[in-house]
């Protein structure tokens, strides 16, 4: 049975400015899918976006959509969930919108725990500018601006969300579907700041410099490298090269900012 | 009968903006504004606001942006260093067009510059800090009184016309204490944002068709739309139509523009058959008031412009002496913001000289009186 998206989309806006074999298309499918089941309204759904391709997203999406600066969607959010807790915030963007220029934005967020959810969309490349190396760009791969290879250390973002105190950290590829519905679920319904880092391929920018020229190539590589923590813990370390653990790697219970605050300073909601 | 306190300066801009209705506040430390933080963090919760510490001006800057889409308003405060990481959220409020207030304290600058010491060197700072064309409206207390009206008046214009609103004070005014008279309730008039009246799903939230300031939804009440920093169409989607910035563009320049009057407050202090006007703003306007008035007690007519708007400037108050005065000299803490804009408004109809001082210390009414000598 197929399903229906268009209650969701701003039909008029398609087609989008995604280059073909970009994994974009398949994560708002999934993103759709997810809010629907966890009946989200869409009156009461705020998504929050940077600059960057992945950011472009909330521009197709028909709820409270806001494409802020480069970076700082999330101080953005920040101020929307304090003003009116009630609604519901994602944030989304992509690896050097949330790790370069929103860097410090993005471990003060994990920090507060506030109640807002961050879909990290990580495809490892600075893809609208054309192709620049980011903070994930993996060492050794070449961008136009590392033409002899990268030559630093990437960050591993859920492990960065877990250290500065994301409540809820997990990572998906857009290969696997099914995982990454049910992670956006779960992390929507956290209460608290949850961090989902979705990797995803960028045929134009990343993949036609690092022989992943073809749509398949990106994805057939998440296929094939993502493995559960399980799979993951039961491996060599000869095997282990060049894997990443997807699934729930992070989940735990501490005060939301917001209710947090509110006790603490003793709101007065008569005022 | 109002209320008498004996109140600091950037107290007064906090107790301004709740009277106004601000009701979320987002800043940082930084000499000499942060008492403005301090008193907001005591005073928000017991309205039912809130306040936060952001991790840097930046997302300060951000969040009162995010915390006013959803009609909350909002005000951050801060000085030079970091009024500089301010502006790139400021250009997208002008941009999208979101109501808010920014405090700037002045300090010595440039960069780190001198702290605790006052100046007035951010004034152009205000005008076209932010990359790109834009309008800006920019107020000038220079009393503890005129901190609390003026940060009323500014969250005003601001909710009017649907522009970020900068308060330009200074680390003298910010830092001074005065007799007070607080404005009681209604005393003051407080405006807020003209909100749709059109049917949810026909909302465009730059629709201009009724005038140059489209009515404004907040997110959350059911006008579900786009708000982007790129060139936008009336519905609130980017368009790359170099005829859309165009149009969009001078609408938002001429909201400001074509409305001058109700904008732009000058106060006019004993100019009417002056010889040489003064013309200062903040700290400075302070002296210059004491100056004439000593002056005219030797038979020297000298008079005081002292704008409480300096952007927009106040071009038709300058324009109006030609032919009646000498001159006019401008007294400010810089190295002659001012000056050169008096100097465009004057059109060469009369001399205006400058008294420039950039040592961090108050200009004096005796210094300015010896120099004014030198406009007749």
């Amino acid at each position: 049975m197929s399903y229906n998206y268009k209650k969701y989309l701003r039909s008029g806006k398609l087609p989008h400015i995604w280059c073909p074999g970009c994994g974009y298309g398949i994560i708002m499918k999934a993103l759709i899918r997810a809010i629907d089941a966890i009946g989200w309204s869409q009156n009461d759904t705020v998504i929050a976006s940077g600059i960057g391709c992945a950011s472009r997203m909330p521009g197709y999406l028909d709820f409270n959509t806001i494409h802020t600066t480069h970076g700082r969607s999330l101080a953005f959010a920040t101020g929307i969930k304090l003003a009116k807790p009630h609604l519901k915030v994602i944030t989304l963007g992509g690896d050097g919108d949330m790790s370069a220029i929103g860097g410090n934005h993005l471990i003060h967020a994990c920090r507060r725990n506030i109640d807002i959810s961050l879909l990290i969309l990580n495809n490892n490349i600075y893809g609208m500018t054309g192709g620049q190396f980011s903070p994930t760009t993996p060492l050794g791969k070449r961008a136009t601006t590392a033409p002899y290879g990268m030559t630093e250390s990437a960050f591993d973002l859920s492990k960065l969300a877990i250290g500065a105190g994301a409540t809820f950290v997990a990572r998906t590829t857009s290969f696997h579907v099914a995982q990454m519905e049910d992670m956006m679920k779960q992390s929507f319904s956290h209460k608290g700041f949850s961090v989902l880092e979705i990797i995803s391929g960028c045929p134009t920018g990343y993949g036609r410099r690092n022989a992943q020229p073809e749509a398949w190539d990106a994805l057939e590589w998440q296929k094939i490298n993502a493995v559960s923590l399980n799979r993951y813990e039961a491996m060599t370390p000869e095997e282990r090269d060049g894997k990443f653990i997807t699934g729930l790697l992070h989940n735990e219970t501490r005060p939301e900012y917001v209710e947090s605050y509110d006790k603490a300073v003793n709101i007065n909601n008569e005022a | 009968m109002s209320k008498r306190e004996f109140m600091q300066g950037n107290d007064a801009i906090a107790y301004g903006a709740l009277y106004a209705g601000c009701r979320f506040f987002a800043g940082y430390p930084i000499t000499p504004s942060t008492e403005i933080a301090e008193k907001m963090a005591a005073e928000l919760p017991k309205h039912g606001g809130r306040f936060i510490q952001m991790e840097d001006e930046i997302a300060a800057m951000a969040a009162i942006v995010g915390a006013s889409i959803t009609g909350v308003k909002s005000f951050t405060a801060t000085s030079g260093p970091g009024m500089s990481l301010k502006l790139e959220n400021l250009g997208y409020a002008c941009m999208t067009e979101t109501p808010c207030v920014i405090v700037n304290v002045q300090r010595g600058g440039p960069s780190t510059g001198l702290p605790t010491g006052p100046s007035q060197s951010d004034i152009m700072q205000a005008r076209w800090g932010a990359h790109g064309d834009h309008p800006c409206i920019a107020v000038t207390p220079s009393t503890v009184r005129e901190q609390f009206d003026e940060t009323v008046r500014a969250f005003n214009l601001s909710e009017k016309y649907r522009i970020p609103v900068i308060i330009i004070s200074d680390e003298i005014i910010g830092h001074m204490r005065e007799a007070v008279n607080i404005p009681e309730k209604g005393e003051l008039p407080v405006f807020d944002r003209v909100k749709p009246t059109a049917a949810a799903e026909n909302y465009k939230p730059y629709n201009s068709s009724s005038g140059d300031i489209p009515p404004m939804a907040n997110f959350g009440e059911g006008y579900r739309f786009h708000i982007t920093g790129l060139t936008h169409e009336e519905t609130g989607f980017p368009t790359n139509s170099g005829a859309v910035a165009d149009r969009e563009g001078k609408r938002m320049q001429r909201k400001i523009d074509a409305n001058y009057d109700d904008i732009v407050k000058v106060e006019e202090y004993r100019c009417d058959d002056a010889d040489v006007i003064l013309f200062a703003i903040g700290s400075v306007a302070r002296s210059a008031k004491d100056a004439v008035d000593t002056a005219r007690e030797s038979g020297f007519r000298l008079g005081l412009m002292k704008p409480l708007t300096i952007w927009p400037f106040p071009d038709k108050h300058v324009a109006k002496y030609s032919g009646k005065i000498k001159g006019i000299l401008v007294a400010e803490m810089n190295m002659g913001q001012l000056t050169g804009e008096v100097i465009r408004a004057s059109a060469g109809k009369f001399n205006v000289k400058g008294l420039l001082r950039t040592d961090s210390e108050p200009i004096t009414p005796s210094q300015i009186i010896s120099e004014a000598e030198n406009v007749l």
